[in-house]
């Protein structure tokens, strides 16, 4: 079955036209194989999130009509997000708690902005399993600590929103924000 | 199969031998498309369209597979998701259109390939099979490339999908029946864009298994060639790599060049305008037509106005359209001549090329308005269509007489490049081995 | 076997079809509609770039803010541009803060703490509002007519941009003799069924005023809000354009590369 292997005609070339092919060969692959590259990269980007997604990314709150002691809920990317007018009792005890003593050790004022201490803006996202706590609307159970309770496992924060009973590993998180006027925030 | 001085698959790495002696991969591959295919070393340019059909198919597939990503498959978003597409989608103007005009090149590169095929004689013994796959696969094109279109819902999809799903009710009996069936309903409605939606998902893929057939048809004889005349001894034949695989890398550069000057600078060039306004089932269209690949078919199913012998005018539309594409697959049986390539039959070649022109002219019928003149052309050239296989080329193919073959693909190619000569057979020796 | 039946087959669709070709036509009754209609008017675009080939350019900005405008002021009473959304008005130029006061001057359907349909003002993240609600609203406000959204309309028609400019500059008053026309439809031979429900909307030089002293005429307006409607249906024709060019360049060389390779490789079996 030995067959006469068909002889590469690398011997018809001098040494130099040998080496000039291997140059062409390897600069069209190289040129071709650069050509890939923005290529894959079209296939991947397509998958990030469409313009019309990233333009919901950022949206604006009006304050106005929430009172101290209420919250309103509303949607940002997706995720329920709690608006909290803070009362002056509810700082007080806020800024009372000795923050070594916390799950997840967060000042009051590390979680507000300068000059808008009350107003509390967080996710409505239990940090244990991702359940919406209780809290935000009227009339609705605060749990233990006067903040937010989350039924699914009984998770309880306090007025700054700050875990302190129950398996949640952290305090509700606080979204980037920005005071457009002192009525008005954006978040995102 | 393999002819005998095929070069043998020798693992450079040791991982290389590993993975071989457990799954021989490497090994099929470089047998089937590396230098273990001996490859005649006369293919020409024409040669270069089936790999530019299966790299057409990988580029639908996986731009096709991206779009699946952002459409919605219901009829009250459908347009407007391919609108997001087009707007919103990072890119997505890009895919959409190179998925739309890859369509159209996909058909015409098939085309070419089929007609290669025609005038080379490639549909003959032994490669009755392979020409049936070949067309196997041209059907489930057509079936994928009409559900395609219908999935964006605009005004040509609707109606096309309205005019071709009712000439199924053309069928005695059980037409309606199956039509409702097809449909899913009366008319063209969710339930048809959502299995138009699986099925042309599907179907691709379905496509690529019938090409891994196709392709393992074509090495158990090998490729066919431009003289038609099989492969004798290793001078006739070349390694596919890098011979081929070179030459059809250059053939895909060009391909690409062209691809992209419409999907950049003319993408809607070859679609219908009317597909850009929202489908709606009360407003017909003034000019209902499909892509421009199926013409042809299309003016073959108009050209049939009146009733004839008892049967509906409609159901001869229908029939002839179906008849024109099954008969090619008697093609083997009804061109019986012994020679392959027409390069050797002087008078089949000319009624190749006249059948080339009818063709082209069948297709401008077909994008036309079922108007004079173009319905008088239509029925000359339906005629002709049917009288070209189906009786010229099986008189013709019996009674021919032909040119005296070359003795080898090897002394073809001498000849094409020796200084006395100027290309074609040398020599007057007798007719070579013809295909058996 | 085959062969004889396929003779069979093939004669009787041969014999059918060459009937059918020699059967006598009824009279056609010459249609005057394909008679009177005209062809858009060729013109040049700036953004079909040098020569007007279509291959290279860019859109002019400040003509897309003009057509916007006579789309703003003129045209958005009866139709919508569903399709864009306020946001993509960053295209034309317009700054995030202008794009806000141009959002806030529509309302879009919204609801109520009580669950009740209502309106609200739309941010930029919202598209253009639909006119009417639905298209049977659109046809009792309008006698029947529907006003197409204008979003794709330069896509929707066969040369659309020229489309659109020579329909809003081609009505007339001479209605040729023995064409009919309602009183309540109007006379434009670009128009594809000639008679057109939709009055001349640009009327008269002068209707709207131009900020930046281009010419008020109708002819400019059509040019303008043409280009603007190329630019609704087509937001990606400067990037479609730019990455064509580097693409088909990028190809080139890669061909050029790949031809040579070819010659290179090939340079035995095409001396033997």
């Amino acid at each position: 079955m030995a067959s006469e292997v068909r002889q590469a005609p690398v011997e018809n070339l001098g040494s130099g036209g040998e080496r000039r092919r291997d140059f062409l060969y390897i600069a069209t692959a190289a040129f071709a194989g650069a050509g890939v590259v923005p290529v894959a990269w079209s296939l991947v980007n397509q998958m990030n999130p469409s313009a019309d997604v990233l333009a919901l990314a950022s949206i604006d709150l009006d304050l106005t009509p929430v009172q101290p002691g209420q919250a309103i809920k509303t949607s940002w990317r997706g995720k329920p997000v709690f608006a909290r007018h803070l009362t002056p009792e509810e700082i007080a005890s806020a800024k009372k708690v000795d923050v070594a003593s916390l799950r997840d050790p967060q000042k009051l004022e590390d979680r507000t902005k300068a000059g808008n201490e009350q107003w509390l803006i967080t996710l409505g996202v239990c940090t244990h399993l991702g359940c919406v706590p209780l809290g935000a609307a009227e009339g609705e159970v605060r749990g233990d600590f006067g903040g937010y309770f989350c039924p699914c496992h009984g998770s309880h924060y306090d007025t700054a929103a700050r875990i302190r009973k129950g398996p949640a590993p952290k305090n509700l998180e606080v979204p980037p924000y920005q005071f457009k006027s002192p009525t008005s925030v954006t978040i995102g | 199969m393999s002819f005998p001085w095929a070069k043998q698959f020798q693992p450079t790495s040791e991982v290389g031998k590993w993975i071989d002696q457990r799954l021989p991969l490497p090994r099929f591959i470089f047998n089937a498309l590396g230098p273990g295919y001996p490859t005649p070393k006369n293919l020409n340019a024409f040669y270069n369209f089936g790999v530019l059909a299966g790299v057409a198919l990988v580029i639908q597939i996986i731009t096709g597979v991206v779009l699946a990503m952002h459409f919605a498959a219901d009829t009250r978003v459908a347009f407007d998701s391919v609108e997001h597409i087009m707007r919103d989608v990072n890119g997505g103007w890009m895919i959409r259109y190179m998925h739309a005009v890859g369509a159209s090149f996909f058909f015409g590169v098939v085309y070419i390939h089929i007609f290669r095929g025609l005038y080379y004689g490639s549909y003959k013994p032994p490669r009755e099979v392979l020409w049936m796959l070949g067309l196997v696969i041209f059907l489930l094109m057509m079936a994928t490339a009409f559900m395609g279109y219908v999935l964006v819902w605009g005004q040509m999809s609707f109606w096309g999908a309205q005019v071709i799903t009712g000439l199924f009710s053309a069928i005695p009996l059980v037409g309606p029946t199956i039509q409702t069936w097809l449909l899913g309903g009366f008319s063209p409605d969710n339930a048809t864009l959502n299995r138009f939606f699986s099925l042309h998902y599907l179907l691709p893929f379905v496509t690529f298994g019938v090409i891994i057939l196709h392709v393992w048809a074509l090495h158990i004889p090998g490729s066919n060639n431009p003289t038609g005349i099989e492969v004798k001894t290793e001078s006739d034949t070349i390694p596919f790599h890098p011979y081929y695989t070179a030459k059809d890398f250059v053939g895909l550069g060009i391909y690409l060049i062209l691809f992209s000057a419409f999907v950049f600078f003319m993408p809607n060039a070859l679609g219908e305008a009317d597909n850009y306004i929202p489908a709606n089932p009360l407003s017909t269209p003034a000019h209902i037509v499909p892509e421009w690949y199926f013409w042809p078919f299309y003016a073959i199913l108009r050209a049939f106005t009146a009733d004839f012998l008892g049967v509906p005018a409609k159901l001869w539309g229908v029939l002839a359209m179906f008849a024109s594409i099954l008969l090619l697959f008697l093609l083997p049986w009804l061109d019986t001549s012994p020679v392959r390539s027409n390069n050797y039959r002087p008078l089949s070649r000319i009624l190749f090329w006249v059948f080339v022109a009818v063709a082209l002219a069948l297709g401008v019928c077909g994008g036309a308005p079922a108007e004079e003149p173009y319905l008088r052309a239509s029925q000359l050239l339906t005629a002709y269509y049917f009288a070209h296989f189906l009786i010229i080329l099986p008189i013709v193919s019996k009674l021919e007489k032909t040119k005296p073959l070359p003795n080898s693909i090897s002394e073809a190619v001498l000849a094409k490049y020796s200084k006395a000569g100027s290309g074609g057979s040398s020599g007057g020796a007798p007719l070579a081995q013809p295909a058996e | 076997m085959i062969r004889w039946g396929a003779l069979a087959v093939g004669l009787l669709f041969v014999i059918n079809a060459l009937w059918g070709a020699i059967a006598p036509r009824e009279d056609v009754t010459p249609d005057m509609a394909k008679a009177l209609h005209k062809h858009p008017k060729h013109m040049e675009w700036v953004h079909n770039g040098p020569g007007n080939l279509g291959v290279l350019g860019t859109f002019d900005r400040a003509q897309l803010q003009r057509g916007f405008q006579v789309y703003k002021e003129v045209c958005s009473a009866c139709h919508s541009i569903n399709r864009v959304a306020f946001r993509d008005l960053a295209d034309l130029g317009f700054t995030p803060a202008q794009i806000k006061t141009i959002a806030g001057e529509y309302e879009v359907p919204a609801i109520d703490s009580a669950g009740e349909p209502t309106t609200r003002k739309a941010t930029a993240a919202d598209k253009f509002p639909l006119v009417y609600a639905n298209e049977a609203a659109a046809r009792a406000a309008q006698n029947g007519a529907n006003p197409p959204d204008l979003s794709l309309m330069t896509k929707a028609r066969p040369n659309g941009t020229n489309y659109v400019y020579s329909l809003l500059t081609g009505y007339s008053d001479d209605v040729p003799k023995g064409w009919t026309k309602p009183d309540t439809l109007y006379y434009n031979p670009y128009f594809h069924s000639i008679n057109i429900a939709m009055p001349p909307p640009l009327a008269a030089d002068g209707q709207v005023t131009y900020a930046d002293g281009s010419p008020a005429t109708v002819d400019q307006y059509a040019k303008d809000v043409a280009t603007f409607l190329t630019w609704t249906a087509e937001p990606k024709l400067e990037n479609r354009k730019e990455t064509g060019v580097a693409v088909i360049l990028f190809l080139i060389v890669m061909t050029g590369l790949g031809y040579l390779t070819y010659r290179k490789v090939w340079a035995d079996v095409k001396k033997a």
